[in-house]
């Protein structure tokens, strides 16, 4: 092999650079195309959509005209499951995590809990539907209610919370922990009044982004029996007689909006291609809304807390 | 007198130990009764994986008890709802892989270009910001891609490939890929910065460049995790439903030319679910069995990626 010379070394420095600072130029093109769709997406949406966005958008039922639907039952129905989906996934989610941090012992049991929560981040959603369709819908008998759409989304954004509340409380430092010990304070005493409040920030931000995706989840509710077509609000939940409350609304058919708005899209009809535009917007500002309140809280709570 | 007072001074002591020793075992059986609980739950997530597995062996069972697994597997047609019904999962099976591979073709590229250039290249403000930008796409409701997919990217498409069809893989597979770079550059990229610094600076100090290194010195040393997040990509691709059911069709076609409408099996069981199938029937049961062929074939893919981890893995 020859020995190079300088000038050899030389252009072969000069290249290695430029290839260099074109990656940096592929890099930002590759980042930008990702953004460039989400934009895309975002100003289709709005240009389609925005002049449906009339009050009584919001306050009708859908309809053969597209110009007379609206998407009352779809966002009343996407709150209910919302609250059948929060009430059961965050306590559950949170206990399971702090468990898993705190309490459990280092076995192979614990350590297939572990595996086993990994894998079900991976499973894919149209899976738990089917799971649902067989368990909830027809062995239990939930049929298709509200119940079963909210349990359904509950068991799908478990992992979330599970794996936000773990990373949260790991994040807690050992001396804490100590502290509350060397008080006195029992192992429940220091979980609940040190460890919990000093991760809140990590496991709202987890609850936050879980709960979004529940909103835009449309295929499982697909499979256990989401109605398209709901002209009828589910029973209201406050009475005005004694005891003023009522649970019937769980036992409801339901539609909601990533439903509705699926519907719209699947019809031939341009005219219904502009409700539904209208209603990814709505989707839209819910999920990228919720997303934005997380990234905030993680920044700020990242920011503030110094050990 | 001042005995008297004693005695009573040492019972009040007496019995406040006592009610002391009482609130003690009483605050015992309140922490073994939430630790329980606790765990109760923590268990519930496997009691979820339990679920999935028997409620699909369990109605599959009952399809494979009409349908041989034989035809499954290897019949070119998949006519559950028609009159002479026949049941082969390929063309279903081939739905999948093709908008999938057209996805991962779009994600793995950009995706691990992301990750080299947030890991190596940017700085920390540029990253704070395009990060969680980027990671708004996969908070993007899958409808409202299929909606873009349909609506949008196949009238784009048809003004380059006139003969597209209004159904096609093509379009829905570009979606797709754009929907799962966040969970590939994400992971890449945590991969990428948990490789340790003296590595890098090692290959600085030989004179390598920063696109060299991170080529040849950080991808090959965070290849398990690179790997991870190719096979959660890859999950994602193929689970995906809704982008599928509304841009690529719902006709089952074996066929591998994406410029075609094909129904894959997340699709197929949307179209079942829409209808009203009576409980029990065997095109209810066949939701089951595919959704089951679904989960085999991810799971062949986290093996896959188990193996190629294992036989790459560095240990620092």
């Amino acid at each position: 092999m020859p020995k190079p010379s300088q000038s050899d070394i030389e252009k072969s420095v000069a290249g290695n650079k430029n290839r260099d600072k074109l990656f940096v130029v592929l890099g930002l093109l590759s980042t930008f195309i990702g953004m460039l769709t989400l934009a895309a997406l975002l100003a289709d949406l709005a240009i389609n959509g925005f002049a449906r966005l009339q009050p009584h958008f919001f306050t009708s039922y859908p309809s053969r005209f597209a110009g007379q639907a609206g998407i009352l039952s779809a966002w009343v129905g996407t709150i209910l499951v919302m609250i059948v989906t929060a009430v059961t996934a965050i306590p559950v989610g949170i206990a399971a995590g702090v468990y898993l941090e705190e309490y459990a012992p280092k076995n192979w049991f614990t350590a297939l809990i572990e595996i086993n929560i990994a894998n079900l981040a991976g499973v894919p959603s149209i899976v738990y539907g089917l799971m649902a369709l067989g368990l909830f819908v027809y062995q239990f008998g939930f049929g298709q209610s509200v119940l079963s759409a909210g349990l359904t989304l509950a068991l799908l954004i478990l992992p979330i919370v599970i794996v936000a509340t773990r990373e949260s409380i790991r994040a807690v430092p050992g001396s804490m922990r100590e502290a509350a010990y060397a008080l006195g304070a029992s192992k429940w005493q220091t979980t609940s009044d040190h460890v919990l409040p000093y991760s809140m920030g990590g496991i709202l931000t987890g609850v936050i982004i879980g709960l979004s995706r529940a909103i835009g989840e449309t295929a499982p509710l697909i499979t256990i029996g989401a109605l398209t077509f709901i002209a009828f609000l589910p029973d209201s939940p406050f009475k005005a007689e004694f005891p003023f409350i009522s649970f019937d609304w769980i036992w409801s058919p339901y539609s909601v909006l990533p439903i509705q708005m699926f519907n719209w899209v699947s019809r031939p009809q341009a005219e219904f291609h502009l409700n539904a535009a209208a209603t990814g917007l709505v989707l839209m500002v819910m999920t990228l809304g919720m997303n934005g309140i997380a990234i905030y809280f993680r920044y700020r709570f990242r920011k503030r807390i110094k050990w | 007198m001042k005995t008297d007072q004693a005695d009573t001074a040492y019972l009040d002591l007496q019995s406040q130990v006592k009610g002391r020793a009482s609130g003690i075992t009483f605050q015992k059986i309140r922490e073994r009764v939430i630790e329980l609980s606790m765990f109760l739950c923590a268990l519930f997530s496997v009691a979820i994986t339990v679920g999935i597995v028997w409620v699909l062996l369990y109605e599959s069972w009952h399809f494979f008890a009409t349908v041989s697994i034989v035809d499954f597997l290897t019949d070119t047609q998949w006519t559950v709802l028609f009159e002479n019904p026949r049941y082969g999962i390929m063309p279903l099976v081939t739905g999948t892989l093709v908008t999938s591979s057209i996805a991962l073709l779009v994600a793995l590229p950009l995706g691990t270009t992301i990750a080299i250039y947030l890991s190596e290249y940017a700085n920390a403000t540029v990253r704070e910001i395009l990060k969680p930008i980027l990671e708004l796409l996969s908070a993007v409701p899958t409808v409202v891609f299929g909606y873009f997919a349909l609506l949008l990217v196949t009238p784009l498409l048809q003004n380059v490939l006139p003969d597209l069809p209004g159904f096609n893989m093509l379009s829905a597979g570009l979606v797709i890929g754009i929907m799962i770079i966040p969970y590939v550059s994400s992971l890449s990229e945590d991969a990428m910065k948990a490789v340790p610094v003296h590595i890098r600076e090692g290959s600085y100090a030989m004179g390598a460049t920063r696109l060299q290194t991170a080529l040849r010195v950080l991808v090959p040393a965070a290849f398990s995790g690179i790997a991870s997040a190719y096979v959660l990509g890859f999950s994602r691709a193929v689970g995906e439903t809704m982008v599928v059911a509304l841009a690529a069709g719902t006709q089952p076609n074996l066929t591998l030319n994406p410029m075609e409408g094909a129904a894959t099996i997340t699709a197929y069981i949307v179209q079942v679910s829409l209808g009203d199938l009576p409980h029990g029937s065997i095109a209810y049961q066949s939701i089951f069995a595919a959704g089951l062929t679904l989960m085999c074939m991810t799971l062949i893919f986290n093996i896959a990626g188990y193996l190629l981890r294992k036989r790459f893995r560095e240990i620092y």
